[in-house]
């Protein structure tokens, strides 16, 4: 932590205090200078923490779970597509957020959040597609169903995909960031009526044979190996948005002394 | 004169100048329904029916939004629009009302040729003119936060077209939906109008100031 952010007089009663810290640290958050020295320990954490994670939900449910009665081992792709879902679903939420904090207050932060999250989201709405298409091939007997949840996550990828091509099409950067983060509230507010036209028509149609992901569909032996995959996966988005941000943040604050100070710091690295 | 009607008068007169530039969204529906047409019919195939001129009816709206705002934003007058017409949001409704009524409206109208040439028999057509009549304005409104958003880019439409696309899918459910769930459909399209008219506005005009101020 950088020196000289001492607080003034401490309020006296408890809740005053905390409230006190939280405004403390959304303002801290807010200055790239101290996301950047305080994120450094929480991505290393995280990718701590999310990396083992994967790797014991993933070696578990891929050797140690009996096949799934209906499916054989072919459902098995299950732990790594099922949080990918979520994931994806989440960074867009995340996004929104982030739109909302920068259009109402334009915290510079709140739009790098934006700026790094839509290409993360991009690619794990992608993983999500690819690994739904890879289960649907034996299970559904075709890669592609016009089910309601692929195309939810396909708009999703569109979305995401929106967000990126926006920002880079519009040259002024200011212009960029307000009209990004506008577009992700619009396709917030859309996304409810999205799901709820989506699974509509889904019904229209024939539903596929086999439904998995339903909750009580799910044994509980398949549950505890899913839970530690999709929490290793938030771990690990939020640990690559981290290291997005530290980057961006480089990028963006080049001018500013203290990222001077920080590249010509000595070799080895020392914050 | 309210300023809904005169930025309503206004936008029709100059589209009335212009005959030409204001039947291309028109024309390229129906160029393209001819197109849809000899495919399938080369492919020997029953023809697309409602989700084929429905689709067409989304792309021939794009197309339409792209100039929406670009005409007035080169010769200077959407800036004055933001600055001078209150309330800006009358002006943006007027605006819209009368791209509908060049660039969507004729669509509708034309879309018993369409239900002819592609289903065969004017049985649907009724039903075919109702979803786009309640359909169009919702993709215009739509259409136009992504003009809005990209007024000036000069990345043309197909930025728009991810732009937007993804958020007119429900009205282009719901329009291809009309012609098998019926009624439900019809209600669902007059809610996502209802809805798109009330908000829409609002982004289209925060996304100018944006476009404007920065």
């Amino acid at each position: 932590m950088p020196k000289g952010m001492e607080t003034a007089a401490q309020p006296r009663t408890g809740a005053a205090r905390g409230w006190r810290r939280l405004r403390e640290a959304f303002h801290k958050a807010g200055s790239p200078r101290w996301f950047f020295a305080g994120c450094r320990a929480w991505m290393i954490g995280l990718y701590a923490i999310g990396a083992p994670l994967v790797v014991v939900g993933a070696v578990w449910g891929l050797a140690f779970v009996p096949p799934d009665r209906l499916q054989g081992d072919s459902f098995r792709i299950l732990f790594v597509h099922v949080p990918a879902v979520h994931v994806a679903q989440s960074v867009y939420y995340a996004i929104a957020v982030a739109a909302v904090v920068y259009l109402v207050w334009r915290m510079k932060m709140a739009d790098m959040v934006i700026a790094v999250g839509a290409p993360i989201g991009l690619a794990i709405t992608a993983a999500a597609l690819l690994t739904g298409i890879i289960w649907g091939i034996p299970t559904w007997g075709t890669g592609w169903v016009w089910d309601a949840r692929t195309v939810s996550t396909l708009v999703l990828l569109i979305l995401f995909f929106g967000l990126t091509a926006l920002r880079q099409a519009v040259v002024r950067p200011q212009r960029a960031a307000l009209a990004v983060a506008l577009l992700a509230l619009v396709g917030v507010v859309n996304l409810p009526i999205i799901k709820y036209s989506v699974d509509w028509f889904a019904t229209l149609h024939q539903p596929p044979s086999i439904r998995i992901g339903q909750k009580p569909a799910i044994a509980a032996v398949f549950l505890w190996p899913l839970a530690l995959t999709t929490l290793g996966y938030y771990c690990l988005a939020v640990a690559a948005g981290l290291a997005g941000l530290r980057a961006l943040i480089v990028d963006r604050e080049a001018g500013a002394d203290w990222v001077r100070q920080w590249l010509a710091r000595p070799a080895p690295a020392s914050e | 004169m309210s300023t809904f009607a005169a930025q309503l008068r206004r936008d029709l007169l100059l589209a009335a100048r212009r005959p030409a530039e204001a039947a291309n969204p028109l024309l390229f529906f129906l160029f393209c329904t001819v197109l849809l047409g000899v495919g399938a019919a080369a492919e020997g195939e029953a023809l697309a029916g409602h989700g084929g001129i429905w689709v067409l009816a989304l792309f021939a709206n794009t197309l339409a939004a792209e100039g929406l705002f670009e005409r007035d934003h080169e010769d200077g007058t959407l800036e004055l629009m933001l600055i001078h017409a209150r309330p800006l949001l009358a002006a943006v409704l007027g605006k819209l009302c009368a791209h509908w009524l060049v660039c969507g409206l004729p669509i509708v109208a034309l879309s018993p040729v369409a239900a002819w040439l592609f289903l065969g028999s004017l049985a649907d057509a009724p039903l075919l003119a109702a979803s786009l009549l309640l359909g169009t304005p919702a993709l215009a409104l739509i259409g136009a936060v992504g003009a809005a958003l990209t007024v000036g880019v000069g990345r043309g439409g197909l930025l728009l077209a991810v732009l937007v696309t993804p958020l007119q899918l429900p009205v282009l459910i719901f329009g291809v939906g009309a012609a098998s769930a019926g009624p439900f459909a019809l209600y669902a399209l007059a809610a996502l109008l209802a809805a798109s008219i009330t908000l829409a506005p609002l982004a289209i005009a925060k996304a100018l100031a944006i476009g404007q101020e920065y």
